[in-house]
């Protein structure tokens, strides 16, 4: 009932916004890759990782000319299934885009979420970032396999940082390496950390045994030596960084966060194919490139059908892990 | 020496008439946000990063430091008029500015505010000149142990603001360690007092509880006492500070910063634990401690300037280590990547003209808030005139405004009410209301240290103690405990010898 009047003023005002523009049979704004009125939702505070991947997205669109306006607004709460939840409620909305992660696919089994990603019309996953495996520079364990070496004798004693809650990537990251070195993950000692800053400070002053955390964090910190750079998580190695992959330290898993868009669900599918195109024509322009280049993420287009069995896969693979832990 | 002379350096970037005017708008944007309860400087600047994206990187950064210290100049101002705190560091503020300006003294407390703001920032921007690599390194030597220390040593200052009646105190902490118990238990996981609510897994936003308990509970008190007595407006009184107040409030202001610089530089510090602790120290150290509740300048003056000194705190962390410490420097950190500048140890050497340019424009940015906020403040003080149902309308009208803007969640109206009919009824039987803000903040943040502490320990009692550190703090706090009992057995002795010497010359003559 709460949400019915704000959504019929809502509706209204589309109406009026974007109703003669529609009625003006076709040509004008309503044409190519325009989507007037077209808002995104960012599921977390402002200044967080989807809230600059869905900015950037709004900006970039705007000066490449695709789309004009974008709003982006947040609406965040619970990992991102406050704004889930939202989205699924906006049922056959094409003009609403919902900016989210990994982190919100994990989000949606700790908070016993109502909707699920499987209730939305997937749209794309833009982005990847492996997670990295660091200590201080002062650590004993000088490679990976000495860690490992630790880790398998005594997991207790080998307390490991993570900058999510559990259910977030950084969380799932050491447990999945857990399980491929033989370590019952319910022994696994993970402690979180508000963020990959504040556990930054732990990993510096050697309060956990080792790190998990997103590689862009803390990239400058490896190249001035205070961090030491143990293991990449993806499946391949990081130009420019010396450093294993799990595969190569003999552990059987590989892990990368990524970050995506989700639309309502009910759509038509001439309203999906407009948000896929213009995500599709985004991803080709030059500021949309540029964006990723600064920002240091790596490009994991994938649009549409292929996206939406990407998410179950994810959904499967984040679901066994919990169990696992009894979460 | 060599600082010194980088520092001249960024005098000769800051003062360029762009930059100036980026620390202007920044400035004036603060205020104005800080004065608004709800829209905290984090959000401004994630906000304007989008609108930020092709200017330089110097004039972004200058305008950002602009608003953060605007914002905290900003803060105390509604906290002492109308007993709304804009942030949680202006919490603090309301309880002996918000009597000062019932009884007139408005005017004095918000120029007691800026200039303890204008030296908390001068001497943090100081501090952060001369000490930046020492304190970075310092901060990252400490750990869940001493945070959780740290944390006791809050609870143990909190019993000096319970008010007359301890029972009330504790009931009214214990309150607040309720509200502040609901939300997801941050360590596993675990749903706690949400009632199946998602909207309530983060927990209850520490401005929603600070704003319903100090400014809707207000209004209610207010309104429902308003027929029995007279509905006068509260008096203006003189515009400035005069030589007494000067004298009461110079030694906090100098206070205020040492306290709070150390604190913004350390994870999980941020500013609202050392305003607090700094109101604890001026109470303690007072000569008129019996002022204290009913409007002591010193409660005002030590605990701002100690807010903006951990401002200048915040920064050390971010600019060295690239360690954000609040929600703020999270919000810069992200603007930094965005230019695809990497805060850390190599900025210094890789970005002087940027980081030199931003530490002097922070010294800019001090002077025009405090030429903005000082002849601002009686203009400021004329707010009360305004007959008070008009102005608890307006208060009302702010606060759900605020509330509102935290989350954008229409729940967070009803929480707010919900809180606010505590906040009047914990008027009405006497429960002083600070405890309660205090439970919030320090109650989930002690929670999480000490259950980190004890799981890198591995469940070992000994984590707690392993530390120089938190056996200092903790030593601290027994002497802090044992005191009122050793000064009283000291005097007793005393007291008796005299006594005794007393009836001996009594019964000699």
């Amino acid at each position: 009932m709460r949400l019915r009047t704000p959504l019929a003023l809502f509706g209204a005002a589309l109406l009026v916004v974007v109703g003669p523009p529609l009625l003006s049979t076709g040509d004008g704004s309503d044409t190519g890759t325009q989507i007037p009125g077209l808002r995104f939702m960012v599921p977390n505070t402002p200044g967080g990782g989807y809230d600059i991947t869905a900015r950037t997205l709004a900006k970039n669109a705007e000066d490449a000319g695709l789309t004009h306006n974008i709003e982006v607004f947040n609406l965040p709460g619970a990992g991102g299934t406050v704004g889930l939840t939202r989205l699924v409620g906006e049922h056959g909305n094409g003009k609403l885009a919902l900016s989210m992660g990994l982190g919100v696919v994990g989000a949606v089994h700790t908070n016993k979420s109502p909707s699920t990603l499987a209730d939305t019309t997937p749209i794309a996953r833009l982005t990847e970032e492996p997670d990295i495996v660091v200590v201080s520079k002062d650590s004993p364990y000088r490679t990976i396999a000495d860690l490992l070496a630790a880790w398998k004798k005594d997991p207790a004693r080998v307390p490991v940082g993570g900058g999510s809650s559990p259910g977030g990537p950084d969380h799932l990251a050491p447990m999945l390496m857990a399980q491929a070195a033989g370590i019952a993950p319910r022994t696994v000692n993970y402690v979180p950390f508000d963020g990959g800053g504040e556990l930054l400070a732990s990993i510096l002053g050697d309060k956990v045994g080792f790190g998990v955390s997103g590689l862009g964090e803390y990239r400058d910190q490896i190249e001035a030596g205070e961090l030491r750079l143990l293991a990449v998580t993806g499946p391949e190695r990081v130009p420019g960084l010396d450093a294993p992959t799990l595969r190569e330290a003999g552990l059987d898993t590989e892990f990368t966060n990524w970050r995506g868009i989700v639309a309502p669900p009910g759509l038509s599918p001439a309203e999906r194919d407009k948000l896929t195109g213009l995500i599709r024509e985004l991803h080709g322009s030059k500021q949309w490139k540029e964006s990723m280049k600064k920002n240091g993420w790596d490009d994991a287009l994938l649009i549409g059908e292929p996206f939406g069995d990407f998410l179950d896969e994810q959904n499967q693979r984040v679901a066994t892990v919990l169990k696992e832990l009894g979460l | 020496m060599d600082s010194l002379n980088s520092l001249i350096d960024g005098f000769g970037t800051a003062l360029t008439p762009m930059n100036l005017l980026w620390a202007a708008i920044g400035v004036l944007l603060g205020t104005a946000i800080g004065v608004l309860p709800g829209i905290g400087p984090a959000m401004a600047v994630a906000l304007l990063l989008p609108v930020t994206y092709g200017l330089d990187p110097t004039g972004a950064f200058i305008m950002f430091a602009g608003i953060y210290y605007g914002a905290m100049f900003g803060g105390s101002t509604t906290s002492i008029l109308l007993n709304t705190p804009g942030e949680s560091a202006a919490v603090v503020a309301a309880i002996e500015g918000n009597p000062m300006a019932k009884g007139g003294r408005g005017a004095q407390a918000l120029a007691a505010a800026a200039i303890g703001h204008f030296a908390g920032g001068m001497i943090g921007t100081i501090l952060l000149v001369v000490l930046a690599p020492t304190v970075a390194s310092l901060a990252i030597g400490i750990g869940a142990p001493d945070y959780f220390a740290i944390m006791v040593l809050a609870f143990i200052a909190v019993t000096s603001v319970l008010g007359a009646s301890r029972i009330r105190g504790i009931a009214s902490l214990l309150i607040g360690l309720t509200i502040g118990l609901v939300g997801l238990d941050q360590m596993t996981g675990q749903q706690r007092l949400t009632f199946g609510s998602l909207q309530l897994a983060d927990g209850v936003d520490v401005v929603i509880v600070a704003v319903g308990l100090f400014a809707i509970g207000e209004a209610l008190w207010v309104a429902a006492h308003l027929r029995r007595s007279t509905g006068k407006p509260i008096p203006v009184g003189r515009p400035w500070l005069g030589r007494a107040d000067l004298k009461r409030t110079w030694k906090p202001w100098l206070r205020g910063p040492v306290i709070g610089f150390p604190f913004g530089a350390i994870p999980a510090g941020g500013a609202e634990i050392p305003t607090f602790l700094s109101y604890v120290t001026e109470k303690r150290l007072s000569k008129h401690r019996d002022q204290f509740g009913k409007g002591a300048i010193e409660g005002v003056a030590g605990p701002e300037a100690a807010a903006s000194a951990s401002a200048a705190g915040t920064l050390v962390s971010m600019l060295t280590l690239g360690l954000p410490t609040t929600a703020v420097a999270a919000v810069m950190l992200a603007a930094f990547q965005q230019y695809g500048i990497q805060p850390g140890p190599l900025l210094f050497e890789r970005e002087p003209e940027l980081v030199w340019g931003l530490i002097a424009s922070l010294f800019v940015g001090m002077v025009l808030l405090l030429a903005l906020n000082l002849p601002l403040a009686p203009v400021w003080a004329k707010l009360l005139r305004i007959p008070r149902p008009y102005l608890y309308a307006g208060i009302l009208f702010f606060a759900a405004v605020g509330a509102y803007a935290v989350g954008g969640e229409s729940l967070d109206l009803v929480i707010l009410l919900i809180i606010g009919l505590i906040g009047f009824g914990m008027r009405r039987y006497g429960l002083p209301v600070l405890p309660a803000v205090i439970g919030v903040i320090l109650g989930p943040a002690a929670e999480q240290q000490l259950r980190r502490a004890l799981q890198i320990s591995d469940g070992s009692v000994s984590g707690l103690v392993n530390t120089p550190f938190s056996v200092t703090v903790y030593a601290i706090v027994v002497l802090i405990v044992a005191w009122p009992l050793i000064s009283r057995l000291v005097l007793r002795s005393r007291g008796g010898r005299k006594t005794a010497e007393e009836s001996r010359t009594v019964g000699g003559g």
